[in-house]
């Protein structure tokens, strides 16, 4: 949305006056930086704006939504879906500053956090008297708690505790007016709607997180990590449905493949066997004698499905090397192309083993190299399609090869995105999950909280919106991307 | 939009996905949480310059110049890019930091002063005298803030400069090794005790030290900041003194300059002439650190009575990737109890002349790395880097801890070597 000369200047004299001119960034060489998040999406942003407080805040998007502009939340841009990325322009609005732990209540095991913290440092903050907070997306010593509640982030450890929203109380957000709402509360189970849970999730689309009330977890007695290592993906895969289907819960059951391992093992090895065709990391936590017993278990299944090797962390070093490889992976596709189209679909269980092969077979036949590195247990898919964007054809070929695989996830009773958000990248997929009534459903709430639908616009509805009113044309990949 | 600019097409640029696992390690993004000073944003805006999409003006060159060059986004990345390469390559575009004065003053600096060691000396030296003149008290009081706040910064100049009594020092008991040892710019000068004392524990651990007489400055500095003219002929004279010294290595206690010298093959990787020597040369350098831990130390390490805690020299942890190894010899010395601090890999601010370009942020820094000293409970801070020395020393004078001292892992491991030989001078200075 192009504001005209007159418009701009006087919303730039605004937010100046609400923030200071240090906080409020115009320069091309200041906003380009906020083009882009972890994805390969990317759209220029007009203004850039860092407010520091909640009421900055409520100035900032009530000046916004006066002047007619959208407005982008942004935590630590590290996001996989185009969720941050400004798709239409307008006021991105860093929520980096608001990082303040504000208070932590151990007694009743919740922590008050603003958006901006980084979620390692909540655990961090806990760690020493017992505690840490669960949801841990590999990213976590970069992300955000606001970029994690607007997607409901998960991570290896989904499995055994649950998402995001599993772990929020309440949020305190600033609406499209500038206005403030708390929603959920202090205590589980607010009677009423659910507001704290229609919320966690929205990718930005309702409103702007500003404080959140979150869940602290006692930390185990015991944490056991194991590596798997086999010679055939389908022996893997194996694996993990029969350690699920022994009724046997892991805290996290990852898996990495070939491509992974090498990506791994060439940008900051960890020593992963770089011979192997898949590797499984199974953690199990608990009291000491469970732990151990299910340990064996979990190991004993993996040597019954054909694993050549598994190998226990001996000492807790050990087993930080192993999740360091892990949650490095995403990053260290780098290392195999400058850039990766990741795939965040989800699939029953028990259909791990086909699913795999289809990506397989989708890999040669779009002839795409494909890096796979996802939480099996869940049954979360993470297929990375390797390439290099300025390869004429490859971004169009490798974005029909992702959808293939979306395709085969949702045909096989799963879903489009597991924890990444819908974004800006699949917004187009919609209706393959979803009816008209669904999604009109959605929009309605929507429109509930943002009438104006002035908050993250183009991000989750498949164009043209729900709502009637036409956008921009629609395509794949909308239009004016910077891709 | 603009020209594209082809010098910094740079295929480490390629490697970067921006999955921004590197932010919260970057120390100018955790102060100003902006992320044009993230290592990504930077990767990012160099990118754009590089393809012409924005202009690499003024706003741009703050930015690349904002970057301490701490390499912590090394560390913390998964791909393995090398940010230093692609700072420096931008840094080489714009030439030297700051206002036009400043860039005339930085460049005869890179080019008059520290490729000619005697003209650097003469310097030191008046220093010296104005330090110890009835100028200097009155000096404080008229200059300019920005005067003084440097001034402050300045250490006091030693008496003694080291000097070495021969080029080559035999080793003592049975000879193990034939090494050479970089002198240095300012380490001869403000830490002189520092070289001395690196010789002795060398020396014991049966290595001939040779100090080539012809050597000069590594080009660190000049690297950093975006002149590499001079840099490369700095690198050419050092690559041919230590090469005709004909040793086993090439010991450097200063982890800036090592960082440097292990990176000649990098910097003069399209010289036809010196390609193949500097690759040779870089796979000689070795941290003291690095190479007396893997020698194994000998003789008897009398015990040193004290806390201490450690600073990763930014360009021995990132740079060089050296941890282990200072603090598996600070470990072997008998009665020393080591305290970790928080983030000890963490930049103190003092980043080559970055303390003197960016004095806000450094002092930020380095006052929360007093902070995390200060909770140690440690009187005493081992850094074994000369910049790192020297902003920590300002750091105690200015937060006003004036009992905590400073020293060089070589320092302790020299005094450890003494109390074994000389039990009765076993007391420290308090």
């Amino acid at each position: 949305m192009e504001l005209n000369e007159e418009r701009r200047a006087a919303l730039i004299a605004e937010l100046r006056r609400i923030l200071g001119d240090e906080s409020v960034l115009i320069e091309d060489a200041d906003v380009i930086v906020y083009e882009q998040d972890g994805s390969i999406l990317q759209a220029m942003p007009e203004i850039v704006v860092l407010p520091a407080d909640t009421a900055q805040v409520c100035g900032v998007v009530a000046a916004a939504e006066r002047a007619g502009v959208p407005i982008v939340p942004r935590g630590s841009g590290t996001g996989l879906a185009g969720g941050a990325v400004p798709a239409e322009g307008g006021v991105v609005v860093s929520l980096a500053r608001l990082d303040r732990i504000l208070g932590v209540d151990l007694r009743n095991r919740t922590a008050e956090l603003e958006p901006g913290v980084i979620n390692q440092d909540v655990t961090k903050g806990v760690a020493n008297d017992g505690y840490f907070y669960a949801p841990d997306p590999s990213s976590q010593a970069a992300c955000s708690i606001g970029g994690n509640l607007a997607n409901n982030s998960g991570g290896p450890h989904t499995l055994a505790y649950g998402v995001t929203t599993n772990h929020a109380l309440g949020v305190e957000i600033v609406l499209h007016d500038g206005s403030v709402a708390w929603l959920g509360g202090v205590v589980p189970d607010v009677p009423g709607y659910d507001l704290c849970g229609v919320f966690i999730g929205s990718e930005g689309t309702l409103g702007i997180v500003t404080r959140a009330v979150v869940r602290l977890m006692r930390s185990r007695e015991r944490v056991r990590t194991l590596l798997a290592i086999f010679d055939r993906m389908d022996d893997a895969t194996q694996a993990v449905v029969d350690v699920t289907s022994a009724g046997i819960v892991p805290a996290a059951l990852e898996m990495m493949d070939k491509t992974t391992i090498d990506a791994i093992e060439r940008g900051a090895p960890v020593g992963y066997p770089r011979d192997a065709e898949a590797v499984l990391l199974v953690e199990v936590e608990g009291v000491a004698e469970y732990t151990d017993r299910v340990m064996k278990m979990v190991e004993e299944i993996c040597a019954r499905a054909g694993a050549r090797q598994v190998r226990v962390a001996q000492t807790e070093q050990e087993r930080q090397s192993l999740w360091k490889g892990r949650k490095g992976a995403f990053g260290a596709l780098g290392t195999l192309a400058p850039n990766y189209y990741v795939m965040d679909g989800v699939v029953p269980r028990s259909k791990l083993p086909e699913t795999m092969r289809a990506v397989a077979e989708i890999s040669g036949r779009f002839g795409v190299q494909i890096a796979n590195v996802f939480h099996a247990g869940d049954g979360n898919l993470h297929p990375n399609i390797l390439f290099d964007m300025r390869t004429p054809g490859a971004l169009e070929r490798v974005i029909e090869a992702g959808a293939e695989i979306l395709r085969v996830c949702v045909a096989s009773g799963g879903s489009l995105t597991g924890e990444h958000g819908i974004g800006l990248e699949k917004r187009e997929y919609m209706g393959w999950l979803f009816s008209e009534h669904d999604l009109d459903a959605m929009a309605r709430v929507r429109a509930a909280f943002d009438p104006g639908m002035s908050f993250n616009p183009a991000k989750i509805f498949p164009t043209p919106a729900a709502c009637g009113e036409t956008r921009r044309a629609p395509a794949k990949i909308p239009a004016g991307l910077w891709l | 939009m603009s020209a594209p600019i082809p010098a910094l097409q740079i295929p480490e640029l390629d490697q970067c996905v921006h999955c921004g696992l590197c932010l919260n390690h970057c120390p100018t993004y955790r102060v100003t949480r902006l992320e044009t000073e993230s290592p990504r944003g930077r990767i990012h805006l160099v990118r754009a310059a590089s393809e012409g999409r924005i202009d690499p003006g003024e706003r741009f060159a703050e930015h690349i110049y904002l970057c301490l060059m701490c390499r912590a986004c090394e560390t913390a990345c998964p791909s393995g890019v090398k940010f230093g390469r692609i700072a420096e390559a931008a840094r080489e575009v714009l030439g030297p930091p700051g206002s036009r004065s400043a860039r005339i003053l930085a460049s005869l600096a890179f080019t008059q002063l520290f490729p000619k060691l005697g003209r650097l000396r003469l310097l030191i030296r008046l220093l010296r005298f104005y330090q110890r003149s009835r100028l200097a008290p009155i000096a404080r009081r008229i200059i300019p803030r920005r005067l003084r706040e440097m001034e402050a910064m300045l250490p006091a100049v030693p008496d003694r400069f080291f000097v070495p009594d021969a080029e080559v020092l035999p080793a003592v008991g049975v000879r193990r090794a034939r090494v050479a040892l970089l002198n240095g710019c300012v380490m001869p000068l403000l830490f002189g005790d520092v070289n001395a004392a690196t010789v002795r524990v060398l020396r014991r651990n049966g290595c001939d030290v040779v100090i080539p007489r012809n050597q000069g400055c590594c080009g660190a500095l000049n690297v950093h900041n975006g002149e590499t003219v001079a840099a490369k002929q700095m690198a050419r004279r050092n690559i041919d003194v230590f090469q005709a010294a004909a040793v086993d290595a090439v010991i450097v206690n200063a982890a800036g300059c090592g960082a440097t010298m292990k990176e000649y093959a990098h910097l003069l990787a399209h010289d036809p002439a010196y390609a193949e020597k500097a690759t040779r040369f870089s796979s000689m350098v070795k941290d003291a650190s690095e190479f007396l831990a893997d020698l194994g130390l000998t003789g008897p390490l009398g015990p040193v009575d004290m806390t201490v805690t450690y600073q990763d020299p930014c360009h021995l942890a990132h740079g060089q990737k050296i941890r282990a190894q200072p603090r598996q010899l600070l470990a072997a010395i008998p009665g020393l109890r080591l305290v970790e601090m928080e983030a000890s890999d963490r930049c103190c601010g003092s980043a080559g002349i970055y303390n003197i370009t960016h004095p806000e942020m450094s002092r930020t820094l380095l006052d929360e790395k007093m902070m995390s000293i200060s909770r140690t409970g440690a009187a005493a801070v081992v850094a074994p880097n000369p910049g790192c020395m020297l902003q920590i020393q300002y750091g105690a004078r200015r937060t006003g801890s004036n009992g905590i001292v400073v020293y060089h892992l070589m320092d302790l491991l020299d005094r450890a070597y003494q109390a074994a030989e000389h039990p009765s001078r076993l007391r420290l200075p308090s």
